[in-house]
């Protein structure tokens, strides 16, 4: 018999459909999926653009476990630095988001642009004291060798990426030419336009919420509330798409109008046929010129980040890890800047189908969370992720698990595993 | 009416109490009925509630809504399970005119999972407008304004 604590996890398995649960448990694991990840090689999201749309505005933001912040200079320039003071290292800004000139460390108040520079050092040329100066920092002190942790960024759609690792791809490149256009598709020059946010800290590893949207299998069986209401069946027109890499995907899904066949709805226990839903203001749904067809696409940007279309509401989901065994769901909804008022107020309706109170999500994070507690009573042990074969390929159906297959291809070889 | 006479301020902290034991006894006939017919009930994060975003974690805009609620909790919400239980402070009422008080008072919401210990699930306040009708007071508006950063995972049921 296995030992339940393997001493050294090794990934016995052949190709990436079964996932040894160590994957989720192990510490040095995790720690070295932030080093590779989330500060290595990839873009990872830090906000919207429109929520900074003036001089001066900032927003924290988080990149795997690091802390950023995200600026608009004077100049209108994007800038994403990592908020750590140079001079002590103390995570200097404490506030969400906010309008400044400058930031200043309250420690010892050393000053730095909104772009990150280095501007001011109290007593750098010391203090005259009975005619003498006293301290100060060495002449060879240049305050341009001590800026904020400055991080490459790009900006699409919209959307900011960041990344402290300066030698990554472009976003372009990264991102792939079938994601670029499901990504434009959503982004597509039009002004967005902040809804607000919601926020929920879901114990279970990161992966798992990657995984969760690159699962067909699971919604039209788990969210019996989609299936009820004809929103989401296995048997709805759909494709998988992935990046080359197969570590991005989109689930793009079009709405059948046809009645549930039996076959669809028979392994449904809790499938309520004929159900009629009170306020019809819930599934108001309204077809948009944008849309050019999918009522659904849910895109998974590896490592850091969802973006959705779910009907009438987009949003954006941000994952950010705390820990092997736990992550921060933090959601942004967002509209367009030439929505009606009907619109907005279609959209705000929707939004209670998602996030951690969603008719069709709540269950996602719980799911996520008892997951994690099967993984970590037996960590020897292995995922089946064989629906739909053993490889990673876009299909035109959603009865497969090769999103999940492709994503643990690719994580496997960058993780060296 | 321009002040509360004593027996509608009994009345209102009963309709508190009520609303309490209602929500912490999953009673969700009972939860729906201390509605009127038009109401605004919303679970909205202090964040957006003071920065004017008009997204809530849960808005349910009529008594319909609700009972759609109350349907994905029996029938379609898969959720771990947990106890729930209200705290909720003295109404601080704020005024009183045309058949609607308006008043708030903080809440503290404890979840107990099984074999787990109690912990602050949500903590917050409410803002609320009740109309005085034939059969009693009945909420018109419940906004819960969350102070909770984060959920502990998910929201299943009503604050």
């Amino acid at each position: 018999m296995a030992a339940v604590f393997p001493i050294k996890p090794i990934w016995d398995q052949p190709g990436s459909s079964r996932i040894p649960f160590w994957a989720y448990t192990d510490e040095s694991l995790y720690k070295r999926e932030l080093e590779r990840m989330f500060y290595q090689g990839h873009w990872c999201y830090v906000g919207l653009e429109a929520e900074i749309p003036n001089p001066g505005d900032y927003k924290r933001s988080v990149i795997g476990e690091r802390s950023v912040i995200l600026t608009r200079a004077a100049d209108g320039s994007i800038n994403v630095v990592e908020n750590v003071c140079a001079h002590r290292g103390m995570q200097f800004c404490r506030e969400r988001h906010g309008n400044k000139k400058e930031f200043v460390c309250p420690y010892h108040q050393w000053s730095y642009t909104l772009k990150g520079d280095l501007q001011g050092v109290p007593f750098r040329r010391g203090v005259k004291q009975d005619g003498k100066v006293n301290g100060g920092m060495p002449k060879e002190f240049d305050t341009a060798d001590h800026g904020l942790n400055k991080l490459k960024v790009a900006v699409r759609g919209g959307v900011v990426f960041a990344s402290f690792d300066h030698d990554v791809e472009s976003l372009e490149d990264f991102l792939g030419p079938d994601m670029c256009r499901y990504f434009d598709r959503l982004f597509n020059g039009r002004k967005l336009t902040i809804l607000g946010y919601n926020r929920q800290r879901i114990p279970g590893n990161w992966k798992l919420m990657q995984e969760n949207i690159k699962d067909p299998y699971h919604p039209g069986l788990l969210h019996t509330w989609f299936v009820t209401y004809g929103l989401w069946r296995a048997d709805n027109k759909s494709e998988l798409k992935m990046d080359a890499h197969h570590r991005h995907a989109a689930m793009i899904s079009t709405r059948g109008q046809q009645a549930a066949s039996s076959e669809v709805t028979a392994g449904v226990t809790s499938f309520k046929a004929g159900m009629e839903i009170n306020d019809k203001r819930l599934l108001d749904i309204v077809p948009e010129e944008w849309w050019k067809g999918p009522t659904a696409v849910m895109m998974t940007v590896f490592p850091s980040v969802i973006f959705q279309q779910q009907v009438n509401s987009v949003s954006t989901r941000h994952i950010q890890p705390n820990g092997k065994g736990s992550f921060d769901f933090v959601w942004t909804h967002f509209g367009f800047e030439d929505d009606t008022p009907e619109m907005t107020k279609r959209r705000l309706i929707q939004a209670n189908l998602f996030g951690p109170a969603g008719f069709v999500s709540a269950d996602d994070g719980e799911v996520i969370e008892l997951s994690q507690n099967g993984f970590e009573q037996k960590p020897y042990h292995r995922t089946v992720a064989e629906l739909g074969g053993y490889g990673a390929e876009n299909t035109d159906h959603m009865v497969t698990e090769t999103l999940i297959r492709g994503m643990y291809e690719y994580w496997r070889k960058v993780m060296d595993v | 009416m321009n002040a509360l006479d004593f027996d509608t301020w009994l009345a209102l902290n009963r309709l508190y109490a009520e609303y309490a034991a209602a929500v912490d006894s999953a009673d969700w006939d009972k939860w729906i009925d201390l509605f009127v017919e038009v109401c605004d009930y919303r679970i909205q994060p202090r964040e957006n509630h003071e920065r004017g975003f008009p997204l809530s974690t849960l808005a349910l805009l009529s008594k319909g809504m609700l009972r759609d609620r109350a349907y994905g909790i029996k029938e379609t919400l898969f959720h771990d399970p947990y106890y729930q239980r209200h705290v909720t402070g003295a109404p601080l009422v704020e005024s009183v005119a045309d058949g609607v008080i308006v008043a708030q008072a903080n809440y503290a919401v404890f979840r107990t999972k099984l074999s787990q210990e109690s912990s602050v699930f949500n903590v917050g306040r409410y803002l609320d407008r009740i109309r005085v009708t034939p059969e009693g007071l009945r909420f018109e508006q419940r906004h819960c304004i969350y102070d909770t950063e984060m959920i502990a995972n998910s929201l299943i049921y009503p604050i």
